[in-house]
């Protein structure tokens, strides 16, 4: 439709719809498998808001690349070197405290995001994170509620705690490693600076990890970024999964 | 699990007793900054930034919201989709009637199920060329109920919601539930999410009936 696609723009889309995207679908992996039947309608509901605002971003973003293809080809019909989500989201589950460390990072993460974007000067992506937004405080509440009673706990769960604290924490680098697409979002006006960002996003996880009385790892930096579509092991497989019954029967409806 | 040592139940218990305060209307709207996303989902901009008390409407349009009236949600078969509060406007323009739906949540699986049954409605009742547009802004909460609906949903055996949750520094804080058995105020939290995205589950202490608590957000 339009001659000339807004690229840096595009790709912006892609990862904050990738990220919500692929950790819907990590979260839905939980489903009858929670340690409680409370805990798997939770995990189940996060999924669902997570995958709901994925769809609403990819919707958007399949517009921006104007090719004729909708969400449902955008998750279904795309590569792991083409999604754009952060690595932390498509680590595997681990345990039900490794799943809760990885939810508190990127639900404060999305939650500091999404209060910048809803004043974006693109309406569209303001609006999507208006509605978000709200969604997300409810999910910060029950992740970190249950990272206090999980780092608080036991000695055996604040051991699990701390243990996934410790191998999940060298990949919150990328949530604030700007590049050019950030950068170019930031100058627009349709994103906020990811270093202003930052500093609140550690206030709020500090906050957290304090009453949980964990020990913040020291920073480490993992350069290869999902966000630059260089992803772990971990999301071809989950992407195995998820596309299965698109690659099998391609355009299958129910 | 493992980890037993702060079950929320009793910690809700202990901290939302007796607060009053606490326990006031939900808003956890924004106030100000919502009016300038009027985004390309609502090119008129002729949604209604906050939620609806009692309006005038003219006849034209009044007939188009009865009929609305009688679109029920698929989950909640007491409320219509215009005391959930997410039909945003139906009038007029040059083109037709242009309604505008907003979801609950962005991952409601009954979005699209309420899509089609509006459409049916209005096409029973001679409305079929109206245009249904999908408003996000301003977001929906669960403010947009309205009073009526409020009353449907307690006399259907579902707590209405109470206040917002979204505060972390209250993270273990709960407003006062009131079971919608009993009236009782002696509740507590079974699961933050329940059945439906819209609901969390609670248990009567007094009565020990478990019920749905229409979520706060």
């Amino acid at each position: 439709m339009n001659a000339k696609v807004n690229e840096p723009l595009l790709r912006y889309v892609l990862r904050l719809g990738d990220t919500s995207l692929v950790l819907g679908q990590r979260l839905g992996e939980w489903i009858g498998h929670s340690p409680a039947l409370e805990e798997d309608l939770s995990l189940a509901n996060l999924s669902l808001d997570l995958i709901g605002q994925a769809r609403l971003l990819l919707s958007y973003a399949a517009e921006l690349e104007g090719k004729g293809h909708d969400e449902d080809a955008l998750a279904f019909l795309r590569d792991a070197p083409q999604f754009l989500n952060l690595t932390l989201a498509e680590q595997p589950n681990g345990d039900f405290a490794q799943t809760i460390v990885r939810q508190v990072l990127l639900d404060a993460w999305q939650l500091e995001l999404y209060e910048a974007l809803a004043t974006s000067k693109d309406t569209r992506l303001a609006a999507i994170a208006a509605k978000a937004v709200k969604e997300t405080r409810y999910h910060f509440r029950f992740s970190s509620g249950w990272l206090v009673r999980l780092g608080d706990g036991t000695e055996e769960s604040h051991r699990r705690a701390q243990n996934a604290l410790d191998g999940l924490w060298r990949f919150t680098d990328e949530l604030f490693a700007a590049d050019e697409v950030d950068e170019a979002q930031a100058a627009a006006g349709i994103a906020p600076k990811l270093a202003e960002l930052q500093p609140r996003w550690l206030a709020r996880v500090d906050e957290v990890l304090r009453e949980a009385t964990l020990q913040k790892p020291a920073s480490v930096r993992h350069p290869w970024y999902g966000k630059n579509g260089v992803h772990s092991e971990h999301l071809g497989h989950m992407l195995a999964e998820m596309q299965h019954v698109q690659r099998t029967y391609p355009g299958a409806q129910w | 699990m493992t980890a037993t040592a702060r079950m929320p139940a009793e910690v809700d218990r202990a901290g939302g007793r007796g607060d009053p305060e606490r326990a006031a209307a939900c808003d956890s709207r924004e106030p100000a900054d919502i009016d300038h996303a009027v985004g390309r989902d609502n090119p008129t901009g002729r949604d209604n930034p906050t939620p609806p008390g009692e309006v005038t409407r003219d006849p034209r349009e009044q007939a188009v919201w009865s009929v609305l009236e009688s679109v029920m949600d698929p989950e909640i078969p007491v409320l219509s989709v215009v005391d959930l509060g997410i039909v945003r406007y139906a009038h007029w323009s040059s083109d037709g009637l242009h309604v505008g739906l907003t979801p609950t949540y962005s991952g409601c699986p009954a979005t699209d199920i309420i899509r089609r049954t509006v459409r049916e409605a209005l096409d029973s009742a001679g409305y079929s060329d109206a245009i249904l547009e999908e408003v996000l802004s301003p977001p929906w909460t669960s403010e947009w109920l309205t009073e009526n609906g409020r009353r449907r949903l307690e006399s259907f055996g579902i707590a209405p919601p109470a206040r917002t949750v979204a505060n972390p520094r209250h993270l273990f804080r709960a407003p006062v539930i009131r079971c919608p058995r009993c009236g009782s105020a002696e509740t507590e939290r079974v699961s933050e999410f329940g059945s439906t995205p819209c609901k969390a589950h609670y248990r009567c202490v007094s009565c020990l009936e478990p019920f749905d608590y229409f979520k706060c957000i």
